[in-house]
């Protein structure tokens, strides 16, 4: 990877049409994650290499190239979700091919964390947009809140009160309290 | 305090981010309802991060579209970059040309002077 972006920096287009093509699964997963729609993600990837193409040469190395893609995906996701003026609400279940890193453990362990994130992934997809771009690139993409914030064109801080609230969602939602429990908000 | 008053906090130390104030921890060490929800929060970022691992299938075509996208943004540079080097050579002949001309007519009212002073 390092070498097809040494090369790609240095102008070889072959070499980025080579880190698209090991990328774009990736950068495709996470444009439909944030916007929750397969054509808004096909246009927030055509956009994110577009623009990586263009700034490549400012890419300074010391990020993972992964990182750096997805802070831009990050970002045409936000520009492209300020200009969408309707809410969409499709499953993600159908375009979903899940790879499963430990396939020999537990078949009942498997199926409850199966079901753990398909429960997670409806939840994720009720969240509203500004909240689920903000959990998904920092608890499945760890990015950092300052980059988080930059992309998104927001506060540090208001970064953090969406992480937390998506947070608190979302676990309302996987673990829904017993009748006659009070709910923290 | 109370449990709601913990809520935001625990959701923010949930990635071991940040730290809960001593009342805090002491509250859930002594609160089960609490340290449930530490335990779900906890199962809820191991889910998360599982997710880094699932790759959608995208749909036939979106590669060739990008590729053909890069190719034709690839183009339109290359043709800029000629226009703008015509525009830049362009330009340049006209700068010459003006430098040129001003020398000659430096040199040729220099040429009259002299001449007007020799007569």
């Amino acid at each position: 990877m390092a070498e097809l972006v040494a090369s790609a920096r240095d102008g070889d287009r072959q070499a980025f049409d080579e880190l698209v093509r090991v990328t774009h699964a990736d950068t495709y997963t996470l444009a439909f994650r944030l916007t929750g729609d397969e054509e808004d993600a096909r246009d927030v990837v055509q956009e994110a290499y577009f623009r990586a193409y263009r700034g490549l040469r400012r890419f300074r190395g010391d990020a993972q190239f992964s990182t750096w893609l997805y802070r831009i995906t990050a970002n045409c996701a936000a520009t492209h979700l300020g200009r969408r003026t309707r809410h969409r609400h499709d499953g993600l279940d159908q375009a979903d091919a899940v790879a499963d890193p430990h396939p020999d453990r537990d078949p009942q362990l498997r199926a409850d964390a199966d079901d753990l994130r398909g429960r997670l992934r409806s939840a994720l997809d009720e969240l509203p947009a500004r909240l689920r771009a903000v959990v998904v690139l920092r608890d499945v993409y760890d990015l950092p809140h300052e980059a988080i914030a930059a992309e998104l064109g927001i506060s540090e801080s208001a970064a953090k009160v969406r992480l937390h609230r998506a947070r608190n969602k979302l676990r309302d939602q996987l673990f829904p309290r017993r009748a006659g429990e009070s709910r923290a908000v | 305090m109370q449990c709601e008053d913990l809520s935001e906090a625990l959701a923010a130390t949930a990635d071991g981010d940040g730290h809960l104030a001593r009342a805090e921890r002491r509250h859930v060490e002594r609160c089960l309802r609490c340290q449930a929800e530490v335990v779900q929060y906890r199962k809820l970022l191991r889910a998360m991060r599982t997710l880094r691992t699932d790759v959608l299938e995208p749909a036939p075509g979106l590669l060739a579209e990008i590729l053909a996208n890069l190719e034709e943004a690839g183009e339109r540079h290359a043709v800029r970059s000629v226009l703008s080097g015509r525009r830049i050579a362009y330009l340049g002949g006209l700068a010459a040309a003006t430098a040129a001309g001003a020398a000659g007519a430096i040199v040729f009212a220099t040429r009259t002077r002299r001449a007007r002073l020799a007569g």
